[in-house]
């Protein structure tokens, strides 16, 4: 019954389980993050996208434009995402001398927070990470400032030696070792970056579908229809309750791992 | 599994990444980047670090009133002390005199008092040596005219009178005891 495999787009109003059409379960597949651009090449997530960019900016300019020594309540929420990236990420992290990154961890934070918050929203129902090329945009960006700040802050020969001989080692450990650390952070730490965010969110959105398209297509009135229904109903909630979840935990791990890569490039790690 | 077969088979590819997408996702993020940066997270960093001033500041005002309260304290229980010790000393001055002057009262009456004692004893024992005198005069007198009468000798001769009353009279003192004792 799973195996057959239908796209979306071909699948065919009231095909339920057990009806005459015979129809299989129209298991969701990689179609469902293709969507037909409203115009243009504005798709769905592309729109969902910039109306979040407008969200964040509207909300933080409400929020601090005119702040108060004593904050009102608009204030007072958005001093704690303030706080949360500075004391618990870029303090934490970079250190007191990581102040001047914050205004790119807050960004960053919050623009992958709200692309992957949309997977929930009612109406809307589509991580915008789930598409391949913002997170890359972002690992790109991250990459590069890492690259900068690295070369800069230790020298464009002595940020690699560094990165890849770590001190305290046996010498002939560095034959394996060297290359390794090299292609560790400068290859791998970009593309796990994006590909952690990107997997996420297309897997928690591939989940949701198959429960709530499961919900849809169990619904016949039988105990079998009733039941199957009503169980893929109930997951489809845990899952969006778990969603919610993962999306945030997913924006803090990309800011946090910004960080440990910017504090990396400031001074060589030991 | 079945998205990578549809991307083989030419379908959707889910890792393509298309151009108008990764720019515009880049687009999106440097201008909320750019707004926020200049617009609103400079605010509240300015707002956050009065906000830690002010606190700072009222926690340093209120040391600095406590201090105050403290030092006023300490002058006040200082200058108690001291007008504790002032009184203490003037009672003890005051004590010292008050004996002073008991004592050298007590000495000026005693003084007087043995005065006075000595002037009466002088005044009675001149007073007593004037009665003798006279009486010794007016007995010899008349003890002579009586003798001179009776014995009919003028006794009249002051010199012999003189002794033979003087003889008279330590004879009389003499026999006095006598006479007392018998």
């Amino acid at each position: 019954m799973l195996g057959a495999v239908v796209p979306m787009a071909e699948i065919e109003p009231g095909c339920h389980l057990g009806n005459d059409f015979g129809c299989g379960f129209p298991a969701p597949d990689a179609s469902i993050f293709e969507i037909e651009p409203y115009f243009g090449s504005f798709t769905k997530p592309v729109f969902l996208l910039l109306l979040g960019s407008l969200i964040i900016i509207i909300f933080f300019l409400a929020a601090f434009r005119n702040s108060k020594l004593i904050p009102g309540k608009l204030q007072s929420v958005g001093e704690m995402g303030y706080l949360f990236i500075r004391d618990g990420i870029s303090r934490e992290v970079i250190g007191k001398d990581g102040d001047r990154f914050v205004p790119l961890l807050f960004t960053l934070f919050f623009f992958v927070w709200i692309g992957n918050l949309w997977g929930i929203i009612p109406g809307a129902q589509f991580p915008v990470n789930s598409r391949f090329a913002f997170p890359v945009g972002l690992a790109i960006t991250v990459w590069l400032i890492y690259m900068y700040l690295g070369m800069r802050h230790q020298g464009p020969i002595k940020f690699f030696t560094n990165m890849m001989f770590p001190p305290g080692m046996p010498k002939a450990i560095y034959v394996i070792l060297a290359p390794i650390e090299l292609i560790s952070n400068v290859i791998v730490r970009p593309v796990t970056l994006s590909i952690r965010l990107f997997a996420n969110m297309f897997a928690g959105h591939l989940l949701l579908t198959v429960f709530t398209v499961a919900t849809f297509y169990l619904a016949s009135l039988s105990l079998v229809g009733i039941l199957g229904s009503a169980t893929s109903f109930l997951m489809t909630i845990i899952f969006t309750a778990f969603e919610a979840l993962i999306q945030a935990l997913q924006a803090y791990i990309f800011t946090l791992l910004t960080a440990v890569y910017i504090a990396g490039s400031l001074h060589a790690e030991h | 599994m079945t998205w990578l077969l549809a991307a083989e088979e030419g379908g959707s590819n889910v890792l393509r990444i298309p151009l108008f997408e990764f720019f515009i996702g880049l687009a999106a993020f440097f201008i909320v980047f750019g707004v926020l940066a200049k617009f609103a997270l400079p605010v509240i960093k300015k707002t956050l670090e009065d906000r830690a001033d002010a606190i700072e500041g009222g926690i340093k005002r209120a040391e600095e009133a406590q201090a105050e309260a403290q030092r006023t304290l300490e002058q006040y229980q200082e200058q108690m002390a001291a007008a504790r010790a002032e009184v203490a000393e003037i009672r003890q001055q005051t004590e010292a005199e008050r004996a002073t002057v008991m004592e050298e009262a007590r000495k000026a009456a005693e003084v007087q008092a043995a005065q006075i004692a000595a002037n009466a004893t002088s005044q009675i024992e001149a007073e007593k040596a004037k009665a003798l005198a006279e009486l010794r005069k007016s007995m010899g007198g008349v003890a002579t005219d009586l003798a001179g009468r009776i014995v009919g000798e003028s006794m009249t001769d002051d010199a012999r009178a003189a002794g033979v009353v003087d003889r008279f009279i330590s004879e009389l003192e003499q026999a006095a005891p006598n006479g007392g004792q018998n």
